[in-house]
């Protein structure tokens, strides 16, 4: 009871603060706080984060070399890492023993409890330079060294008909499908803000012409177009020069939705004090586009960006799924899903369908995480 | 009203206009011209063909000229609807797309039709029934639907298709109709079979207008007239269905047309993974066999069609909402 009258007294006082505190905050911060509020926003935004994470250290992560085929350990299922054994906490994974069936010819894997195969962290394993500079062997799972026999193996998520280990072959691919979309984004975003600038700031008849051009793009389906671009790489080219191909034929056609957004932009803003301000005080016209204007709508260009980022992966995957992306030795999230096109393969080895769930993770928390971006892009707004 | 249709007319005509050119770029991007291939394919066949020979047929293509000029002779080809020659078919190329290509339209004309007839009503539930369990459970299945690529649907489809019922999706015609004539029979059988591609086209189109229908109608629902009209008495449905409603739908009209060329992408792609008899796995084949007259000719077609499409929901639109009439005056 007697510290009532202390609260009522400093409730105002607190009042004050958060209000001056708002008044005073950056932008960004303003920005942060209205973010923050999107709960939903936030958690897609670690996951992000994560699979960024992943795309930094897929060597790391990885348990076996991608590339290694073992065709005796073809369509193996995944092993499940068991982290007790009995009560007492010893890391370890079953054998796992195949032998082809002698009347459907398949390979018929039996997974033995009795014969286990210890799994530890930080483990040796195949060299690798991590950041691509620094060479060591550590991964961060892998089969402990003292008790290692050469037919000891791991495969998390089981294997693929060549006998591929698919948890490290979903990492690397998801290296590849991340990176390919922020080229793209940042390869449209830069046609996007120059002929969406160029658009809103200059109007008239320039703006006209960009905005048919804009609409024809939009009207035309754009797979067929990408698939006819994609079909004439010479098959000699290598694995990067297809990704940078197909990088600039997606954003090519994903630049319109960025224009718009930009030119919208510049539409209101054109009239704003601080720009008639900026022209009264003799700044040239670059300066004020690229000095002025832009800065003060970062915020939803970062937006849309971020809306933009899942088309472009959701392009690059269909088209590698369709074999006219990257083509193998490449592994993407597309050529992953390549293994699972039919209805045999997906019933009877329904592991090969793993990399679809990642694929629909970063999508969805992309658009949520956009989403957010885009209600927080205004702080002032209500 | 008249000035509204010429200028879309203008841009229609534009670009069908683009979409030729695009797709003449697409047909001479591999590395080689057209008889070099068809040489090359003859060989394949056995049949040699001299230098003498080559050289009168790349005449007879105008290859030996610029490519302007080449471009002109195919558009003229074109005009007296030939499309070429496809050699990985061995056929006239509009023998090989007949059906498929209005096969490829009557189902995204239907998947259209699919995602007025669920994605409205559910948006109307939603923006009424604001902030209900409903609401809550189509906005995420929403995000869901624009979320997973057309061909991971097709593919989840088709998983669990098969281990729940047992049932193998592909193909748009029963054997027993594939190479039959059009009958109701057959018309029956093709409605039976599109329901699942419909399903899985359609998602992302239902969830982006069940947004939109939502958003415009909340913002009606707000609106003075509302209120007036409930002051009056009118019951509460026929109020909303009678003047809200109205308004909210003219957006969704005009997003058909944005969304119609997605429709045609995705069709492609889901007709691969399912095996549906459109144009999608006829241009995939013909694009990894680099026959490019047709697969230009598919891409030139279904481009063409896509704008005429979009140029018919522009009418609709002056239909429905006769403001736009006056745009622009």
């Amino acid at each position: 009871m007697e510290s009532n009258p202390v609260e009522q007294e400093l409730a105002p006082e607190i009042e004050d603060i958060v209000e001056e505190r708002i008044s005073v905050a950056s932008q960004r911060q303003l920005i942060w706080w209205r973010f923050r509020k999107h709960r939903v926003a936030v958690v897609a935004t670690a996951l992000i984060v994560i699979f960024y994470t992943i795309v930094i250290f897929a060597d790391f992560l990885a348990t076996n070399v991608p590339a290694d085929s073992e065709a005796f350990r073809g369509l193996m299922p995944p092993q499940q890492v068991h982290i007790f054994d009995g009560w007492k906490p010893s890391p370890h994974v079953c054998a796992v023993t195949g032998a082809r069936n002698p009347i459907t010819y398949q390979k018929d894997y039996v997974t033995d409890c009795t014969e286990k195969i210890q799994v530890r962290l930080f483990a040796r394993g195949y060299d690798y330079k991590l950041f691509g500079v620094i060479p060591t062997d550590r991964h961060l799972i892998g089969l402990s060294d003292d008790t290692l026999r050469p037919e000891d193996y791991i495969y998390i998520l089981g294997t693929d008909k060549q006998g591929r280990d698919m948890y490290s072959r979903l990492l690397f691919g998801t290296r590849i499908s991340l990176t390919i979309g922020l080229f793209g984004v940042a390869l449209s975003l830069v046609l996007g803000i120059v002929l969406g600038a160029v658009s809103g700031f200059y109007g008239g008849l320039i703006d006209n012409l960009i905005q048919r051009l804009v609409e024809i793009v939009r009207s035309i389906p754009s797979i067929p177009l990408y698939m006819g671009m994609a079909a004439a790489f010479p098959h000699d080219w290598s694995i990067l020069k297809i990704y940078f191909a197909i990088t600039i034929i997606i954003s090519l056609f994903a630049w319109t939705d960025l224009g718009r957004v930009v030119r919208g932009r510049f539409l209101t803003m054109r009239d704003e004090d601080f720009v008639t301000a900026a022209m009264l005080s003799g700044a040239s016209q670059r300066r004020i586009i690229f000095r002025h204007m832009l800065p003060s709508f970062y915020s939803h260009i970062i937006a849309a960006a971020t809306l933009a980022l899942p088309l472009m992966i959701i392009a690059e995957t269909t088209l590698s799924f369709l074999g006219l992306g990257l083509r193998p030795p490449a592994i993407s999230w597309g050529t992953l899903l390549q293994d699972a096109q039919n209805v045999q393969t997906i019933a009877l080895t329904p592991w090969l369908m793993i990399p679809a769930i990642p694929v629909i993770l970063v999508i969805l928390a992309l658009n949520f995480m956009g989403d957010g971006l885009r209600d927080a892009a205004d702080p002032y707004s209500n | 009203m008249l000035g509204y249709l010429i200028r879309r007319l203008f841009y229609a005509v534009l670009a069908v206009w683009a979409v030729s050119i695009i797709s003449f770029f697409i047909i001479n991007l591999p590395p080689g011209d057209y008889v070099t291939s068809y040489i090359a394919q003859l060989a394949i066949q056995g049949n040699i063909i001299g230098a003498e020979e080559a050289e009168s047929l790349r005449e007879y293509y105008g290859l030996d000229q610029p490519s302007y000029v080449q471009y002109l002779k195919w558009m003229n080809q074109i005009r007296q609807g030939n499309l070429g020659f496809s050699f990985e078919f061995g056929l006239p190329v509009n023998d090989v797309i007949g059906e498929r290509l209005v096969l490829t339209m009557i189902l995204a004309a239907a998947t259209i039709v699919f995602i007025w007839i669920v994605a409205i009503p559910i948006g109307i539930l939603s923006a009424v029934r604001q902030y209900s369990i409903w609401d809550h459970t189509f906005t995420f299945f929403g995000f869901v639907g624009l979320a997973v690529p057309d061909f991971m649907l097709a593919l989840i489809m088709m998983y669990f298709s098969f281990v729940l019922f047992d049932f193998s999706v592909g193909g748009l015609f029963s054997p027993e109709y594939v190479t039959a004539s059009w009958s109701l029979g057959r018309g029956f059988d093709l409605a039976q079979h599109m329901i699942i591609p419909i399903i899985i086209l359609g998602t992302a189109g239902t969830a982006s207008l069940i947004r939109i229908t939502r958003a415009n109608l909340l913002d009606e629902l707000r609106k003075p007239y509302v209120a007036t009209a409930r002051a009056k008495g009118l019951s509460e449905w026929r109020l909303i269905l009678k003047y809200p409603v109205r308004m909210a739908l003219n957006p969704a009209i005009s997003m058909t047309a944005y969304i119609l060329p997605f429709l045609v992408s995705g069709s492609i792609v889901v007709s691969v993974v399912l095996g549906l008899p459109t144009v999608g796995p006829i241009l995939l084949k013909a694009l990894v066999a680099q026959d490019m007259f047709l697969a230009g000719g598919i891409i030139l077609l279904i481009g063409w069609m896509t704008v005429v499409g979009t140029f018919l929901s522009d009418l609709l639109l002056v239909w429905a909402d006769p403001r736009v009439k006056f745009e622009g005056r």
